[in-house]
């Protein structure tokens, strides 16, 4: 009996870590692992308004979720097949190399670092941003050199806290830092003034200035100090999975660059415009190569709109966060969203 | 007997089988040579049917389960990181951290490394455990003999408080002591200038700092010697006080002799002590030492809620010792406070000793969600912004580990040390 139950032991103990190695090896074949689960398991901040919050329904909504929508609008022909994991900035990598998310789409700076030692691969640049810095009006401040001496209130883990340190250490300030792991903790601490300043990308701040009780008392200063190219990023390892991704992206902004719509998506299909044709699948058999259907193009700008309206949509300048399009705008338009043609 | 003879068969039977397939079948094999005994002594079992050699065959062959379970492990571990294209080994220490930590014991700035960032973290960390266990023990004792006090107001002030702190979550606690506590307090510029120049405001208490002059040495070596003479004072004057009955004025002889020494060794020496005095300039006080309020409330929030463990700790030591070692105190003559301090507490502390431990190691390790205020402790700066900025995640969360596991270990052999002290000896 008890060399029966020994035996038992041991066959499981090496049955686990058989399964182990199984699961282990997963780098390969997320597209069909998503097919399979039916969903697109999508990382997102735990509430950036414009970027990914949820709405007044409680439906995740902004310009980053719908990179995931339309993700599973193209897999799926389903802009609602995908579920959200909400992730602090600490946690978001080992959340995507772990496997526990598809895909992270969580304001999260393209850097050499994360790009070549986290064992992951940026797909495109959703937004292009930049770090800068909010004050009280009452402090009249006008530039981030008057800051010395100043408290100044940062989340953990994120680009934000090395840009700081290295513009205020390069400019001979002398300012105290206070790090929180949560975006809301920083917000209160703030605002319970803690701290004079609240640094992060200025796209974030413009979207929390409104999370404020008086939003009008206080002032986000004009300079920019840091490059932010913010994007979504996949597992490395997994080319296929991430050319489905990287050619989303691009096909969201090849629609806007020919004038696509999601109003006018269903004329468009009797376009004579060879582009046109190949973007919503009438001509070609682009799909395959991604390993979707060839209508991929038709079911995102159906569902979602091409790149401009979704922008529009969640940070443009008619929203409350107000953004204007600058350097976010097509190439075509003095920007520098630029995408490869679909050929 | 008509129930025996079957019986008898069956082992046979059995004994046939397992005489065959070697060493299977040890519960019946065992049963049937230990009847066996009994009859023929010397009949000696061969190796596989001893059961100590069995014994430590199972367990070899189960260690050996282990290790390969965890060699395997963490085979797979560094085989996917490879596949995945994630950086490994410890190489990351020597890089430059490239981001600034608010409050440190040390110097520190961006261009500091990794290994920097472990020891701020991990003096932060010491720093609010060693004070949060000082302040616990005091104000744990004390609530502790306030629960049992006869002064009705008293004791239950101290069970509303016990019952109070004991029964929230602790990061509710320090959430509460942090922002609750913060949105009350002054800004900078209406700071609150209380005497000897120390300044509180919503950025913390900032005090003047004392700067000293170069030839202070003296005065601390003086004032170190004086302190030891004060200690074998003290045991001279127990010797005396046990040989005669009569205990010397040592109490007063140590403060005249630590005061009137060290004070005659500063003004010779010509040692000069300034101090640097807190004052606004643009965003906040400038010179003397800054508190942050996260350390504060960090501190306050983990005192408060170990004290009140400690004080059922130490009120279920108290009531322990049997109420006749009271009485015959009292019987004595003893007065209440030599009661309690000569009579009660060193017998209470044989019980309350080994479960204070218990709560000694929870306060060091509670120290870690001070990450939710903001406190950059061993956790904060170390397994969060390092982890993320590094992304070794393996190699942080293990250093973390290992370190809380010292910590939490030497904690612990010291206060066994202390327990085998006062434990009760027999003679």
């Amino acid at each position: 009996m008890q060399k029966k139950l020994l035996l038992a032991a041991l066959a499981a103990t090496f049955g686990m870590s058989a399964t182990a190695s199984y699961a282990a090896s997963h780098g390969a074949g997320t597209l069909q692992a998503v097919m399979d689960k039916g969903f697109v398991q999508c990382g997102v901040t735990g509430g950036v308004r414009g970027f990914s919050a949820p709405d007044e329904n409680n439906n995740w909504t902004g310009l980053e979720v719908d990179f995931c929508r339309a993700l599973a609008s193209a897999i799926f022909d389903d802009a609602d097949a995908v579920r959200y994991t909400p992730l602090t900035s600490t946690e978001r990598f080992a959340a995507l190399s772990s496997g526990e998310i598809d895909v992270l789409s969580r304001t999260t700076t393209w850097t050499m670092t994360r790009d070549t030692s986290l064992g992951i691969n940026f797909v495109g640049v959703m937004f292009y941003d930049g770090q800068g810095f909010m004050v009280r009006k009452s402090d009249g401040i006008t530039s981030a050199l008057e800051l010395g001496g100043a408290s100044v209130c940062i989340e953990a883990g994120t680009t934000t806290e090395l840009n700081a340190a290295d513009y205020f250490s390069s400019n001979n300030i002398d300012v105290n830092t206070v790090v929180f792991e949560e975006q809301d903790e920083v917000l209160k601490a703030y605002e319970d003034g803690r701290c004079d300043v609240y640094t992060t990308d200025s796209s974030a701040l413009a979207a929390e200035r409104l999370n404020l009780e008086d939003p009008d008392a206080h002032l986000i200063l004009s300079q920019i100090i840091s490059k932010e190219p913010l994007g979504p990023s996949v597992r490395q390892g997994d080319d296929a999975w991430f050319n489905l991704n990287r050619w989303v992206y691009f096909l969201l902004l090849n629609a806007e660059e020919l004038g696509v719509t999601q109003a006018n998506v269903d004329d468009m299909l009797a376009s004579d415009n060879p582009a046109i044709k190949r973007l919503l699948g009438v001509e070609g058999t682009y799909g395959d190569l991604i390993g979707v259907s060839n209508d991929w193009g038709y079911r995102i700008i159906k569902a979602l709109g091409n790149y401009g309206e979704m922008y529009e949509r969640h940070v443009g300048p008619n929203t409350e966060i107000g953004i204007a399009r600058g350097v976010n705008a097509l190439w075509t338009d003095g920007g520098i969203q630029y995408a490869p043609p679909i050929r | 007997m008509a129930s025996g003879v079957p019986l008898q068969k069956t082992k046979t039977a059995v004994k046939r089988i397992s005489s065959e397939e070697g060493w299977l079948n040890m519960a019946s094999e065992n049963e049937s040579s230990g009847s066996k005994a009994v009859s023929d002594a010397p009949a000696k079992a061969s190796l596989v049917n001893d059961p100590r050699v069995r014994a430590i065959f199972y367990q070899a062959l189960l260690l050996a389960g282990v290790v390969w379970f965890f060699i395997y492990i963490f085979g797979n571990l560094n085989a996917n990181r490879a596949s995945q294209n994630i950086r490994t080994g410890f190489d990351f220490f020597g890089n430059t951290s490239s981001f600034d930590i608010g409050f440190t014991l040390i110097d520190y700035d961006r261009s500091s490394t990794f290994l920097d960032v472990l020891i701020v973290g991990f003096l932060n960390t010491m720093l609010v455990a060693v004070i949060g266990i000082i302040l616990a023990t005091i104000l744990g004792f004390a609530l502790g003999i306030a629960r049992l006090s006869s002064n009705w107001i008293v004791a239950r002030l101290a069970t509303i408080l016990v019952e109070t702190f004991r029964n929230i979550p602790l990061l509710l606690q320090m959430f509460f002591w942090y922002f609750g506590v913060l949105k009350l307090m002054p800004g900078v510029k209406q700071s609150l200038e209380l005497p000897l120049f120390i300044v509180f405001n919503n950025r913390g208490i900032v005090t003047p700092a004392p700067i000293l002059s170069d030839n202070f040495n003296t005065v601390w070596i003086a004032l170190l010697i004086t302190i030891v003479a004060a200690f074998f004072v003290t045991r001279w004057a127990n010797a005396r006080q046990d040989a005669t009955g009569i205990r010397p004025p040592a109490a007063r002889i140590n403060a005249a002799m630590i005061i009137g020494v060290t004070g005659a060794v500063w003004l010779i020496s010509g040692a000069s002590l300034n101090w640097s005095i807190p004052v606004l300039i643009g965003f906040n006080y400038q010179n003397g030492i800054h508190i942050p309020p996260e350390f504060l409330a960090l501190l306050w929030a983990l005192t408060i809620y170990t004290a009140v463990f400690i004080a059922e700790i130490v009120r279920a030591g108290i009531l322990a010792v049997p109420t006749g070692q009271s009485e015959a105190a009292k019987s004595l003559g003893l007065k209440e406070g030599d009661r309690l301090r000569q009579v009660i507490i060193p017998q209470a502390l044989r019980v309350i000793v080994p479960p204070l431990t218990s709560q000694y190691l929870n306060l060091t390790k509670n120290s870690s969600l001070a990450v939710a205020i903001g406190y950059p402790e061993l956790v904060s700066v170390f397994m969060g912004t390092s982890l993320n900025q590094t992304g070794q995640a393996v190699e942080v969360v293990a250093v973390t580990m290992l370190i809380y596991l010292t910590l939490s270990l030497t904690t612990s052999a010291f206060m066994n040390w202390y327990n085998a002290r006062i434990a009760l000896t027999e003679r």
